[in-house]
């Protein structure tokens, strides 16, 4: 039980300091009489947010100058945006590089033919429907922050302001379902996913990935572990934020919106360049991968190459169930 | 080409509410928004200041900078407009905007906001000008007559002034020269460079 808590306290905890930190520094200030007389120090106060009464009704009416809007703009614009294209881009093109220097990591035995079970209907849906979600609210993430750049023009005013607009559907409808999945994939597959020594050899012979080694494997190697842990320490930062922004309905103010939508981007980005990944090493990079989660059933060969650890223990099962 | 631009001499707004009224009224803008408003600090004290804001049309828009889906435009004139067809009601104009202009009509969940509403400088929108569209969508479109925007036209003091960014900054010069003390625009003492203790020349 320890084992299980320690993770999902780090990540309350750090969502805790985060939702009192962007909300502490979110009153502007708070003094009772501006000082002077329409002076420098009285505008700088206007300046930093101050506040004064209004009629106005809706949020944040009485605050004459949002001044975090332009760092906002600025970080968004000028860094998340092109990272994120690097990021990404650079992650494509080292794929590919790798895919034709390296290629398939093929099955070093031929296939016995014998199936072992390695992921059971309920963990080939769940991952699945995360999956798709994923790929659906990638698309459509990506639409909002790059497609202008490029589509805007081509579909023109009425296809482009129709397919934009889906996107935004998409995105806010969906998001709130992927959470769900996502927290149940988290759940439930945590145990398997505690890093330990076998990893540490794994990753210090570099998993196998390049040339003849074959280092020992448990249910999960080190590079799943890791892609796990990315999912789920980055994948709640995703969430949570997104929830804050899909939700405005609660009187976030602008700075806890603009947080959010830094923290959001940033994460999503950094998850779909570790998506390219896990994506090809799932299909085309490993040969008998993709049968696993698609059939839920992975040949003995394959086994025995990338999880021996683990296939000796299922083998060991199946003994003892062999003789009463 | 003229450049567009809102001044709110501070010193003469009552906060009558006199604009805010104009706007809503002659652009017919729809329930909960507001696309002008009135702020006053220090509220009931001996150094009251009204301004009123509304956008501010700036030369580089961060709104326009962040949409999603590019359907701000700026006219010949300076001023910013945008495209309730494109418009995705996603907030992010609201949330860059350091006057806090753009406006919209609802605020449920899963981010259902409706289209931004803001102040278009009384310039209406993409539709044809004085269109039924155009009036529904945006409001009037004065500027296409010829006239400036209702806010600054029925200003009871003259406090807030439109038009032509050198015309209006020479009105307002004249003011505080004409003032002929130490705060007469936005400062006092030493701050402001005009000495109003010389003789005037």
């Amino acid at each position: 039980m320890l084992r299980i808590k320690w993770p999902l306290g780090l990540a309350l905890l750090f969502t805790l300091l985060w939702s009192v930190a962007s909300h502490a520094t979110t009153q502007p200030p708070s003094e009772a009489r501006i000082a002077g007389f329409a002076g420098a120090e009285y505008w700088k106060v206007v300046r930093q947010g101050g506040e004064g009464s209004t009629q106005a009704q809706h949020d944040e009416a009485g605050q004459l100058i949002n001044s975090q809007g332009d760092y906002w703009r600025y970080w968004r614009n000028e860094w998340v945006t092109p990272a994120g294209a690097i990021a990404l881009g650079g992650t494509l093109g080292l794929l590919a590089l790798f895919y034709l220097i390296v290629g398939q990591n093929k099955l070093d035995k031929p296939r016995t033919g014998r199936k072992i079970e390695r992921w059971t209907r309920f963990d080939r849906a769940n991952h699945w429907t995360v999956a798709i979600l994923f790929i659906i609210l990638g698309i459509s993430g990506l639409s909002i922050l790059y497609a202008k750049f490029f589509l805007k023009d081509l579909l023109g005013d009425e296809l482009w302001s129709s397919y934009i607009m889906l996107c935004k559907l998409a995105h806010n409808y969906l998001g709130p379902l992927f959470v769900l999945g996502l927290l149940v994939m988290i759940v439930r597959w945590m145990k398997y996913n505690f890093f330990n020594k076998t990893d540490l050899i794994w990753f210090l012979k570099g998993g196998g990935v390049v040339g003849k080694a074959h280092p020992s494997a448990g249910y999960m190697n080190g590079g799943e572990k890791l892609w796990f842990w990315m999912l789920t320490i980055v994948g709640i930062a995703v969430c949570v934020s997104g929830l804050i922004l899909d939700f405005p309905n609660f009187g976030q103010f602008r700075e806890t919106m603009q947080w959010s939508n830094l923290v959001h981007a940033a994460a999503s980005l950094l998850l779909l360049a570790g998506s390219l990944g896990h994506i090809y090493i799932g299909s085309v990079g490993t040969e008998g991968a993709l049968e696993g989660m698609k059939t839920g059933y992975v040949d003995e060969a394959w086994a025995k190459q990338h999880h021996d650890l683990w296939y000796e223990e299922v083998m060991e099962k199946q003994r003892e169930k062999a003789e009463p | 080409m003229a450049r567009m631009k809102f001044l709110c001499d501070s010193k003469r707004c009552i906060e009558c509410n006199g604009c805010v009224t104009a706007c809503k009224n002659e652009n017919e803008v729809e329930w909960g928004v507001q696309r002008r408003r009135v702020v006053t600090i220090n509220d009931g004290e001996a150094d009251e200041t009204s301004i009123s804001v509304a956008c501010m049309h700036c030369s580089d828009a961060p709104c326009m900078a962040v949409c999603p889906t590019d359907c701000f435009y700026q006219t010949e004139d300076g001023i910013v407009l945008h495209n309730k067809d494109l418009c995705i009601g996603c907030g992010y104009c609201l949330y860059a905007c350091p006057f806090g202009a753009p406006q919209f009509p609802s605020s449920a969940a899963f981010g259902e906001r409706g289209k931004m509403d803001k102040c278009t400088f009384c310039a209406g929108g993409p539709e044809e000008d004085h269109s039924a569209e155009e009036k529904a969508k945006y409001g009037a479109n004065r500027i296409a007559e010829g006239k400036l925007p209702m806010c600054a036209e029925l200003c009871s003091t003259k406090a807030l002034l439109a038009g032509d960014a050198s015309e209006v900054s020479d009105i307002f010069r004249e003011r505080v020269i004409y003032r002929g003390h130490n705060d007469g625009a936005w400062a006092v003492e030493d701050e402001l460079a005009y000495d109003a203790s010389q003789q005037k020349a």
